[in-house]
């Protein structure tokens, strides 16, 4: 019944559907509505931890060793208990510094080292193939036993593919064109692939279910429920035996060591550190998953040693491997469909592991070992190029496709050797690795880089030295003398008794040695020296990630940002101009803009800007001075006081220097920005008075033409100088008009004019406008329309100020509505807390554009140069100063060609009045 | 004190907690053959103080009010 | 056979004022209250002197001056800005359209009368 081309369709099927649903998460990232925004799914998306090396393995490593296999999911559960504040910590850190990858923080902890970064690299790299290749492994073997279907046959004893015909291969080249999708569609600045992150989520969910049911079936379905299998076991002395651990110190110690190496490895993993790092949309997220990621672990791991033992009491014989008892119990009981289901369960587990730490590495190796490498390499002046992402992604892509090369090729090397079996733990002592530097980093600021570098190095030879060529030698790739009686008959030196330390298995020792020196170098070699001043200023940013957070208020460093032309100076000053733009230049060519124009104002910048400053005067200072462009608020003196100290570490002849120029610079910085506010102030007065001049010199040219008429003709006709006479009359009163409206507003923007508040009557005020208006009305046979609520409540505004308001907008009304046809609506309402009057005309409406300008100073609908406003064009402006001044509001709804509606709302008393009038009362 | 450090600290007990439950000695009172309601006693042991953890936990976090 | 002049103005007291003006002095007047009017004034009576205010409804005073200038019949037509627009730059711009003369509002009515005589060669 499952022939190779069922598997391998409802396969092709699956693979299709997650893609799909990748496809959807990018879509809905690109459109800005994330889906993986949600902390269940980041959970679910940490359980990328659990590969086949769970799924089939844990089983396998039951059946062998017991209770043994529960530490590598009891560590994590631990550890997450102190992510609270650790991973919080890496996950804020990485945001503000925009960490790519697990490389690019511990390179960037200790000023941005390249060596270290690639360093990381290497061990990642060297550390995780295998793992990458056992996941290949446990695909295709997964595959090669469903195809014997019913036969269980194990595929070993099937023998080895030519390379055309390796499924291996396929599957390998498969993921690789699957991951090069995933994770290099574009090329994103944070690194973060929506996407993929939504399809781990749902293979977590796939292969827990996959996972449960059958350990349901065989608990429940096989046997009768947990008892039943232990009662049996029990009979067996074999199995007994895997009820506990041996009651020694030493195994003791091995659990310990077991739960402490997965503790770490949860954290240090590359696919852990981009999931939970790298891909974190919100760390609020990381709440849930603090409880739920270890309720995942509990729930895929309750059946494993049921499992276990029902398989080993189904194959008494020991001729089938325990790795595959998930998916040859249900094959030996006829169950093809569930057959199928766990091969699904176990392709998640395969392929989620491999897309994340592929394109982890993959972002490490460009980033951190090819980029470096190209950009020194002169002759390929990439320097000059505006734009390399092009070669970044083909970076990218080309690592993908080595690094599954290399997953397969150990795979063909390794075959059923032991190295390939053990690696799970093997990779987790490599990562663990990174422990000390990390951990370090961001609690400690006296680490340096040789520190780091050293201490890593030792470690991870330690690693090569007792664990890596002991595995090689139990492959058979080196001989097994190197074990047993050490390197050149050394006994001293054998690498799993290393000078003579036995009892421990294999990785507890490993653990030891490896922690033991990296621990120690790193400290040692960092106490040889005080951190250099990158070294504290990076030092400072890790460490004290939490303070900065908290003293921005928010989750990121900078909140604000800062222009170019703010920092540019700043840092010329102390860099000098030419290197400053040089700098500045080579940051915006990194970034593949043309020029510092281009530069964003953002907090990369601004990082960017303190990072180069701190390189001068310290990270500390540079942190003061940039914060000086960068928020207006002032740093308070302990602040002050603590950042200088910090520095006084790093260079403490300099502290006075350095205080003399930063109070030199911080009184520059203000006289500057004091000196620019004038200038802008220069700008608007000159606008305002060129508007206020032509205002007043308009009316003023018709008095003066006329005048002069008059004076020079005394012959001139009676109706004439009538005529002339009342024109003079009316333009000086519209002069006088004009005048005491820009002093009004000039009281009211200053704060200066005179407000005689009392509680007043709406409708008292309406009526007394509508009255005052009463012959505008008439003149132009306008109709009015009363729609006045009754018994509205008071408001407690200044009475005339309020008539001031009803009166400009019902002659606006009036003015703008057409002669006989016009219609002005009034009314009067009032809601929960508010009273609303709205005047409504039938004219000929407010494009969308002009709804804003209107409510500037002089500004009336349609453009200024052709439009002659009408009135002064301050009515409205004054009018919403006045309605703002008593806390409500002022706007204009309207719709070309349908009239305009004019509506404000004030507050009923006692609310949203400002303080000094309530004290007046 | 701020709620969230409060959570924290919480959080950092269950840890320590944990650490203590999970390891020798107390580990070693359970590992020992015997049974209770049909299951090894130790992996009864284990699971069930997994569980609980994994309860504190939630309940640390679940529980506060933002 | 008396000299035309086309005033272009929105404002009706400043058009009243300047009408009176170069009627008494005996020019022909025809008067514009937008810049769309002015241009096909301009093509239908080719006045001698456009009087031409800058904020104008539909096309500015700079337009209708820049099209007064583009249209090779009409060089001969002399163009006084009579405008409360006193900036600098804006005489600057008036003038590089190609403005014989720019004058800011309030005006002398002597000085106006000077330069249009003047540019109508009548000084």
């Amino acid at each position: 019944m499952l022939q190779g081309w069922v598997i391998a369709s409802v396969s092709f099927a699956y693979l299709g559907m997650l893609f799909a649903i990748a496809y959807f998460g990018d879509k809905r990232a690109d459109a800005g509505r994330s889906v993986i925004a949600n902390p269940t799914i980041y959970a679910l998306s940490l359980a990328v931890y659990c590969t086949t090396w769970t799924f089939y393995g844990s089983v396998g490593r039951a059946a062998s060793t017991g209770i043994g296999f529960l530490p590598t999911y009891l560590g994590p559960t631990l550890m997450a208990g102190l992510w609270w504040f650790v991973m919080l910590k890496m996950i804020r850190i990485s945001k503000a510094n925009r960490i790519t990858s697990i490389a690019d923080f511990v390179s960037s902890r200790y000023g941005k080292s390249q060596v270290l970064g690639g360093l990381v690299t290497v061990i990642a790299v060297v550390g995780v193939i295998p793992y990458i290749s056992l996941q290949l492994k446990a695909v295709s073997n997964s595959f090669t036993i469903l195809l014997y279907y019913p036969q269980i046959v194990m595929p070993a004893k099937a023998g080895a593919q030519p390379l055309l015909q390796d499924t291996t291969l396929y599957i390998a080249m498969i993921l690789a064109a699957f991951t090069i999708l995933f994770g290099t569609r574009h090329l994103d600045a944070t690194e973060r692939h929506e996407g993929m992150v939504a399809a781990i989520a749902f293979e977590s969910v796939v292969k827990l279910l996959s996972f449960l049911a059958v350990g349901i079936f065989v608990t429940f379905g096989i046997y009768n429920g947990f008892g039943d299998i232990f009662n049996r076991a029990e009979l067996m002395p074999q199995m007994r035996a895997l009820m506990t651990v041996e009651d020694t110190g030493a195994s003791y110690g091995n659990w310990l060591a077991m739960t402490f190496l997965a503790m770490l490895s949860i954290m240090f993993l590359p696919r852990q550190f981009q999931i939970t790092v790298v891909e974190n949309v919100n760390d609020r997220h990381l709440a849930r998953a603090i409880w739920l990621f270890p309720l995942y672990l509990f729930l895929i791991n309750i059946f494993v040693l049921p499992i276990a033992l029902g398989g080993m009491l189904h194959f008494p014989n020991g001729d089938v491997d325990a790795d595959t008892f998930v998916l040859t119990l249900p094959m030996v009981e006829r169950h093809e469909a569930l057959a199928l289901f766990v091969f699904i369960g176990g392709l998640s587990a395969a392929t989620g592991m491999v897309i994340v730490e592929t394109i982890a590495l993959s972002t490490m190796v460009c980033n951190e070992l090819v980029m470096p490498v190209l950009l020194r390499w002169k002759a390929l002046r990439l320097h000059e190029k505006k734009d390399i992402s092009g070669l970044l992604l083909s970076i990218r892509r080309s690592a993908i496709a080595l690094i599954l090369l290399l997953g397969y090729i150990y795979f063909r090397a390794a075959g059923e050797a032991y190295a390939l079996v053990s690696i799970g733990l093997i990779s987790f002592a490599a990562v663990a690795q990174f422990a000390p530097a990390i951990f370090g980093g961001i609690y400690w600021k006296g680490g340096t880089r040789e520190g780091a570098i050293i201490g890593l190095a030792a470690g991870f030879a330690v690693w090569i030295y007792t664990l890596l060529l002991p595995s090689f030698a139990k492959s058979g790739w080196l001989s097994l003398d190197f074990i047993q009686s050490g390197p050149f008959g050394v006994a001293l030196l054998r690498p799993q008794q290393l000078f003579g330390l036995g009892g421990l298995d294999e990785i507890s020792h490993s653990l030891f040695w490896s922690m033991l020196v990296n621990i120690g170098c790193y400290l040692i070699i960092s106490l040889r020296r005080r951190p250099d001043v990158v070294e504290t200023g990076q030092g400072t940013l890790f460490v004290d990630a939490f303070r900065r957070a908290d003293s921005s208020g928010g989750s990121r460093f900078w909140r604000g940002s800062a222009q170019v032309e703010d920092l540019l100076p700043l840092i010329g000053r102390f860099l000098g101009p030419e290197r400053a733009r040089e700098a500045f230049l080579a940051h915006a060519r990194q970034r593949g803009l043309a020029s510092i124009d281009e530069l964003q104002a953002n907090a990369d910048l601004v990082h960017f800007a303190e990072t180069l400053l701190a390189g001068a005067i310290g990270g500390a200072s540079a942190r003061v001075m940039v914060a000086s462009v960068v928020k207006e608020e002032p740093l308070g003196p302990d602040e002050v006081m603590n950042i200088l100290d910090e520095a006084s570490q790093v260079r403490a002849y300099s502290r006075q220097l350095e205080q003399k120029s930063r109070e030199l610079e911080e009184a520059t910085a203000d006289l500057r920005a004091a000196n620019e506010q004038m200038k802008e102030f220069d700008r608007m007065k000159d606008d305002f008075i060129s508007t206020v001049t032509h205002e007043l010199r308009t009316p003023l040219a018709s008095i003066r033409a006329l005048s002069e008429i008059l004076l020079d003709d005394p012959e001139i006709k009676v109706d004439d100088r009538q005529q002339f006479a009342a024109i003079i009359v009316k333009e000086s009163e519209r002069l006088t008009r004009l005048i005491n409206q820009v002093l009004d507003m000039a009281k009211i923007e200053s704060g200066n004019a005179e407000w005689h508040t009392a509680e007043v009557d709406l409708h008292e005020v309406i009526e007394e406008s509508l009255a005052a208006t009463a012959s505008l009305f008439a003149d132009r046979r306008i109709r009015l329309d009363r729609r006045l609520a009754q018994a509205v409540p008071q408001v407690r505004v200044d009475r005339d100020r309020l008539i001031q308001v009803m009166l400009n907008l019902l002659s606006n009304a009036v003015k703008f509505c057409e002669e006989d046809r016009g219609c002005v609506t009034v009314r009067l309402s009032s809601g929960i807390d508010t009273v609303r009057v709205d005047v409504e005309d039938n004219g000929p409406g407010i494009a969308e554009a002009d709804q804003r300008t209107i409510f500037e100073k002089f500004r009336q609908v349609g453009d200024t140069l052709t439009a002659k406003p009408q009135g002064t064009g301050l009515g409205l402006p004054i009018s919403r100063q006045i309605i703002e001044h008593f806390g409500g509001r002022l706007w204009v709804e309207s719709e070309p060609g349908r009239g305009a509606s004019f509506s404000f709302i004030l507050p009923l008393s006692g609310e949203g009045i400002n303080p000094e009038e309530r004290t007046e009362q | 004190m701020n709620r969230s450090i409060i959570t924290g600290q919480r959080l950092v007990a269950v840890f320590l907690f944990g650490c203590v439950l999970l390891n020798y000695p107390l580990f070693s009172l359970f590992n020992r053959p015997g049974e209770l309601f049909g299951i090894p006693l130790l992996y009864l042991y284990l699971f069930g103080i997994w569980a609980l953890l994994i309860g504190l936990m939630a309940f640390a976090i679940e529980r506060r009010k933002d | 056979m008396s000299k035309r002049i086309l005033i272009v103005d929105d404002e009706p007291n400043i058009v009243i004022s300047l009408e009176f003006l170069m009627k008494r002095e005996g020019f022909e007047v025809t008067v514009a209250a937008d810049g769309e009017a002015a241009l096909r004034l301009v093509e239908e009576n080719r006045p001698d002197l456009v009087l031409l205010d800058i904020m104008l409804p539909k096309k500015n005073g700079f337009e209708v001056c820049q099209a007064i200038r583009a249209n090779p019949d009409w060089q001969s037509v002399r163009v006084i800005m009579l405008t409360a627009k006193g900036r600098d730059t804006e005489v600057a711009k008036g003038t590089a359209l190609g403005a014989d003369v720019y004058m800011t509002k309030p005006f002398s009515t002597k000085d106006l009368i000077a330069q249009v005589r003047q540019l109508l060669g009548q000084s």
